[in-house]
């Protein structure tokens, strides 16, 4: 009997450390596959700007409220217009900064006069919502520097976008650290600025 | 006029090439300003996070085992609420790295960020070296459920196993939707993660609101019949090479901590079975050499019939179904969205549908395996119920016990002196 006990004991403890040694083979593994992927390049959520279509989801389907997804303004681009299509609703008639000739919702795209017929915008990106009524009205009358985009500062860079989900035109991606931001107009000199 | 409006719009063609309005030259001197495009989150928060987790496992660990402190497990649970819970907002987190894992090994493209994967190997090494402990005061996500257990009840053996099922369920699917690129069902479906973010959706805040009401008399509802990552955890704690103890020297079967659990996780002694006949083991040996790969084989079946409901999820092959049966989305008046951006994007059907029936296909292998998984789940449970163990002390579960140090405090055993 004693014996007996013995001989199961030790096959309960082989099966044991068997599975031990088995788990830490497979964790083992899965760290040692996946290592090479964590040391490359970071990725981060971009906006192919060319694909999206001012649908408004980012503003309501990122986890983070306000959403991290922002209005960029590539300066370059702007022929700024004095009728700017971005800033204004459609058949404003007097070109003032009153509130209610303004297609930003939360009047987060701010009009400035720099000389005759010339007038800068700036985006307040604390008021941005990333709604995209202005980036829709800039593409639609303008050059399209108004642009929507992913604010790294701002993105949790979560494993799973909730916006790229419920994007209707795919424009959402995984792209290189390197490679964003992903938006038309931006100086090489440019990339990078952070306001820190 | 007609003219007119040709020349205008050739005109506007032409220019959309470069742009629409030429940039202006200031004559004032204006200087134009820069872009400002903000670089991501410094990486040394990110490993800050993962020192923060090795620091305070290790802490936990030491708490349990060592100190056999109930309070100090506390105190761990509320400063993980405070840190990973409102601070980190519950992201990056264990629960959730199983996903990142799966779709790392099935997506060449994706690199998985560095945290993800050790916020996934690092609980797991732990959990064999001392059991649960990252399910007792290290995850967001226990840790604010074990805070809302007042008044544990015991239930039901037989409800306990057959819900035991559900997380290996939710497990196969979750791994299933990361596999095939779809979505992560367990962060989308996370009923704390709201309360953390102060953002959660009217029904997901009521479902954790639920969790939480329910965990009341229930201790840890969501851990215990829900958790995926916990069902990996359940299977590794049970070859631990060190686990927590009820009593800090031998047991006198005083049977005080005998409901002090509130997951019914000890092991209560029973009496020496009887020694069974040999036909009646051999017969049973053999019904469950049957019933197991038949049950494996039919929930693989059964699932692989599902495959095109389960791929649904999916939004291409969605969109691809929406396009095909002309439905619009269920919206009425107007086009959906997806199917604009659809037109717009100049792909066409053909290729939205053979992309579509790619999909299809992976989710046909993937419920097989999903299917013959779930199978193999149901059989080795039942052969679990069928194994007779033995038990002469009161002494944790090691596949159920959360490690919370709550019955540490019923034994009346004093440590041994050395």
């Amino acid at each position: 009997m004693s014996s007996e006990e013995k001989h199961k004991i030790t096959r309960r403890e082989f099966i044991r450390k068997g599975m031990q040694l088995s788990i830490l083979i497979g964790l083992g593994s899965i760290a040692g596959g996946l290592i090479t992927k964590t040391i490359s390049e970071k990725t981060v959520w971009q906006i192919d700007t060319k694909k999206c279509t001012q649908c408004g989801r980012c503003a309501t389907s990122c986890i983070k409220k306000p959403s991290a997804v922002k209005c960029f303004h590539a300066y370059d681009m702007c022929g700024y217009c004095d009728l700017c299509g971005g800033y204004f609703k459609p058949g404003t008639k007097d070109l003032t900064t009153a509130a209610e000739n303004q297609l930003c919702p939360t009047s987060a795209l701010k009009r400035k006069f720099i000389e005759e017929p010339f007038f800068e915008y700036e985006i307040d990106k604390e008021l941005c919502i990333g709604c995209g009524k202005c980036v829709k009205g800039c593409g639609a009358f303008g050059n399209g520097s108004l642009q929507l985009q992913v604010s790294q500062d701002l993105c949790d860079n979560c494993n799973e976008c909730s916006i790229a989900r419920d994007c209707p035109s795919n424009a959402f991606s995984r792209v290189l650290n390197s490679t964003s931001y992903l938006m038309l107009g931006l100086r090489d000199s440019n990339k990078w600025k952070n306001k820190l | 006029m007609f003219f007119f409006f040709v020349i205008i719009s050739l005109q506007a063609y032409d220019v959309t090439a470069k742009n629409r309005f030429p940039k202006p030259e200031f004559e004032s001197g204006h200087v134009q300003p820069e872009t400002i495009t903000p670089a991501p989150r410094a990486m040394i928060l990110e490993y800050l996070d993962v020192f923060v987790l090795i620091v305070a496992l290790s802490l936990i660990s030491w708490l349990i085992l060592k100190k056999r402190s109930r309070k100090g497990v506390f105190w761990m649970s509320v400063f993980t609420i405070l840190y990973f819970g409102f601070y980190k907002q519950g992201c990056v987190c264990a629960v959730g790295s199983v996903q990142n894992v799966t779709l790392a090994l099935f997506n060449e493209s994706y690199n998985i960020p560095i945290t993800a994967l050790l916020f996934f190997v690092i609980p797991l090494l732990y959990t064999l070296f001392f059991g649960r402990t990252f399910c007792a005061g290290v995850c967001p996500l226990g840790a604010i459920q074990d805070i809302f257990a007042f008044r544990p009840m015991p239930i039901k053996a037989w409800l306990e196993k057959v819900l035991g099922i559900i997380p290996f369920i939710y497990l196969g699917l979750a791994v299933l939707y990361a596999a095939t690129g779809t979505d992560f069902i367990i962060c989308r479906y996370d009923p704390f993660i709201g309360f953390y973010r102060f953002d959660a959706t009217f029904i997901m805040f009521m479902l954790g609101a639920i969790f939480l009401l329910v965990g009341v008399f229930i201790a840890r509802p969501y851990c215990r019949f829900l958790c995926p990552y916990g069902a990996l955890l359940n299977i590794v704690s049970r070859f631990s090479f060190k686990h927590m103890t009820i009593t800090p020297a031998n047991c006198i079967n005083c049977k005080l901590c005998e409901s002090s659990c509130p997951f019914g996780a000890i092991n209560m002694p029973a009496p020496v079975k009887e020694k069974e006949k040999t036909e009646v083991i051999v017969k049973r040996y053999i019904l469950l050499s049957v019933i197991v790969p038949v049950l494996v084989f039919a929930g693989g079946l059964i699932a692989s019939n599902f495959h095109e409901n389960l791929a649904m999820v999916n939004h291409k092959v969605k969109l691809a179904s929406e396009v095909m049966n002309n439905t619009n989305f269920g919206v009425k008046d107007k086009e959906a969205i997806e199917i604009t951006a659809f037109k717009t994007s100049g792909q066409t059907v053909d290729q939205l549908y053979s992309e579509a029936s790619a999909i299809v296909k992976e989710f046909y292998f993937g419920s097989w395996i999903f299917g013959c998984f779930i199978g193999l789940v149901f059989g080795l449970t039942l052969v679990s119920l069928t194994v007779f163990k033995y038990h002469s002390d009161y002494s944790p579960d090691k596949a159920t016990c959360h490690s919370c140090a709550r019955c540490m405090d019923y034994c009346p055993v004093l440590p041994e002196k050395k």
